[in-house]
């Protein structure tokens, strides 16, 4: 009973704001329905036994990843004007792009009522261990049997990051605001103070 | 409190969905009395070091004086500023409040006193923590206006940044528990530290994790050193400046129930939760309710967190983004490694893993899929 009303609380918000974010006017409230989107998917995913995949989808995409695109869509200045003013030029591309698609919708449903496909049934391995929690089934599954395709993804997203630093990284023009923290750090006040007693109305020399 | 109230004569749905809003209260409404007096206490250290008197006038030794402020917030007047996202500006406060009391639901007070004793606790509050940086960049953004952007802005970046420490100091601390469950974590810290000291910072390794983790929840709850967000001298007062009355009080609240969860935290990770302190009988520590222990060590906590606040200077911003990613995110990646690293030189060949144990014991239900799983590899013996 409560699970029922949990599911289509979690399934019917997920739908709504996914059309939300497409319909908002305004990006940031796209970004912010993007992520009650991401809360609910997670939702339905402790839903459905799967919490360790829940939170880390919460840790990853809302924490994480919606961040930065809030982030970058705050700083955006745009005019929803103009944006409207390219919709009719854009209308027939738009529209066979949305026809393609529906075509691949209609193909991919047929082929899955025609019957089985056999390039998708799951591998041998990659049934469940039964009865144990649920992050210690993944982590079973994953150094283990996926141990080459972890890495391989792990590789992948080194690149990924190596690639960004390299894209944006540029060397400092100037030296200036550079700052020695260890440096500073190993000052004394011997070394960086002088004690000094001057009579009165002569001052001193440094 | 489920079986009491199925014994009343309820079904067990009913029965559960009471015995969980009767918790929720029982957590949440002694958590806002303990906010207000624990920003009295703040104030009280902080005049204290200050050699000043701190809050001496609203009852006795001040002790109404959060009250007194909290019931001049509530007749205040709401302010929306015109040019403001009415409903994103009013959102802020509401989301920034409730992340913060959501987090509290894996907490566990005593030995089994949780609300949710789920198996990814610890996740759960990463998740939960990752949250509330929302609420600073919604009431920045929908502020509509100069500091409080800039504010939201360093918000997101500082969250983002010291988030990334945490998560390998939690690993750390993962690691040697076996568990993501806080109960399982408090537990396994019985008699850890030289076989007589229940916590896990008396362990050489996981003492500089500690060390990092208390620095990383200062920046974490954008207190001093690391309160940019607010910096009254470049800021006005951060994300918080366009709100007034009841609004500005549900940050406030909000932002101390963060404080009192990240000590909670210092101390269920690394000081044994709500266990006594020693593991010797010699006086009956293990008479004393686990609670009093618990609630002990976080204000000890939230005693260092004051103490901080009031000798320590603010850090510049390239200062605290070069602490978070140049310092702590290389430290605390060489100690995941380091502790993984002697874990499997001394735990090795400890115990059967649970997860290979089920996959065999899954064969015969599944049929001959998993045979080969069974038999062609030995059981690992390996796992931490």
């Amino acid at each position: 009973m409560i699970q029922t009303i949990a599911f289509y609380l979690f399934a019917v918000l997920v739908i709504a704001s996914a059309v939300m974010v497409i319909t908002a006017r305004n990006p940031v409230h796209s970004v912010l329905w993007l992520i009650l989107a991401f809360f609910n998917a997670a939702g339905l995913m402790v839903l459905v036994g799967a919490e360790f995949i829940a939170m880390l989808l919460v840790i990853v995409y809302v924490g994480a990843v919606a961040v930065l695109f809030l982030f970058v869509v705050m700083m955006l200045d745009i005019d929803v004007a103009s944006l409207r003013a390219g919709f009719v030029r854009n209308f027939p591309l738009g529209l066979v792009i949305a026809l393609i698609l529906l075509a691949e919708l209609v193909l991919g449903i047929g082929a899955y009522r025609a019957g089985e496909i056999a390039l998708g049934t799951p591998m041998v391995a990659a049934a469940a261990p039964v009865g144990a929690s649920n992050t210690a089934a993944i982590g079973a599954l994953l150094y283990s049997e996926y141990l080459f395709l972890f890495e391989a993804a792990g590789l992948i997203l080194l690149v990924a990051m190596v690639g960004a630093i390299v894209l944006t990284h540029r060397p400092p023009k100037t030296v200036r605001g550079h700052q020695n923290i260890s440096k500073q750090v190993r000052r004394t006040p011997e070394e960086a103070t002088v004690m000094k007693r001057p009579n009165v109305g002569e001052g001193i020399e440094l | 409190m489920t079986a009491f109230f199925q014994s009343l004569g309820l079904t067990f749905e009913a029965a559960w969905t009471i015995a969980t809003i009767a918790g929720i209260l029982l957590i949440a409404l002694p958590l806002m009395i303990a906010v207000a007096y624990v920003i009295y206490v703040d104030r009280k250290v902080w005049a204290a070091i200050n050699l000043r008197r701190g809050p001496n006038v609203v009852g006795p030794f001040g002790l109404l004086q959060s009250f007194a402020d909290g019931l001049k917030v509530f007749l205040q007047e709401t302010i929306v500023p015109s040019a403001a996202n009415k409903g994103i500006f009013l959102l802020a406060p509401i989301v920034t409040f409730t992340v913060a009391l959501a987090a509290w639901a894996v907490i566990p007070f005593s030995s089994g006193a949780v609300l949710a004793d789920i198996n990814v606790g610890l996740l759960y509050i990463l998740a939960i923590s990752s949250l509330s940086v929302y609420g600073v960049v919604m009431a920045g953004w929908a502020s509509n206006s100069k500091y409080p952007f800039f504010s939201a802005m360093r918000a997101a970046a500082q969250m983002i940044s010291y988030e990334v420490s945490i998560g390998f100091i939690l690993i750390c601390v993962v690691l040697y528990a076996g568990t993501f469950n806080l109960n399982a974590i408090v537990l396994s810290q019985l008699g850890h530290g030289f076989g007589i000291v229940n916590a896990y910072a008396f362990n050489l390794l996981l003492f500089p994790m500690w060390v990092m983790f208390f620095i990383s929840s200062l920046a974490e709850t954008q207190r001093v050193p690391f309160d940019l967000t607010e910096a009254e001298s470049e800021l006005v007062a951060g994300y918080q400046t366009e709100y007034s009355s009841m609004s500005f009080a549900l940050f406030w609240l909000g932002e101390y129930a963060n404080i009192l969860l990240m000590c909670s935290l210092n101390t269920l990770l690394f000081f044994g939760g709500w266990l006594p302190p020693l593991n010797i009988d010699l006086i009956p520590w293990f008479d004393i309710p686990g609670i009093v222990w618990f609630l002990l060590k976080t204000f000890f906590f939230f005693f260092m967190f004051s103490w901080v606040m009031a000798t320590v200077p603010r850090y510049r911003y390239d200062q605290l983004m070069r602490l978070g990613w140049k310092i702590f995110l290389p430290i605390s990646l060489l100690f995941v490694v380091l502790i993984s690293g002697w874990l499997m030189l001394t735990r090795f060949g400890d115990e059967e893993p649970v997860a290979s144990v089920a996959v065999v014991q899954a064969g015969p239900d599944r049929g001959n899929a998993l045979v080969p799983l069974a038999t062609l590899r030995e059981p690992r013996k390996i796992i931490p």
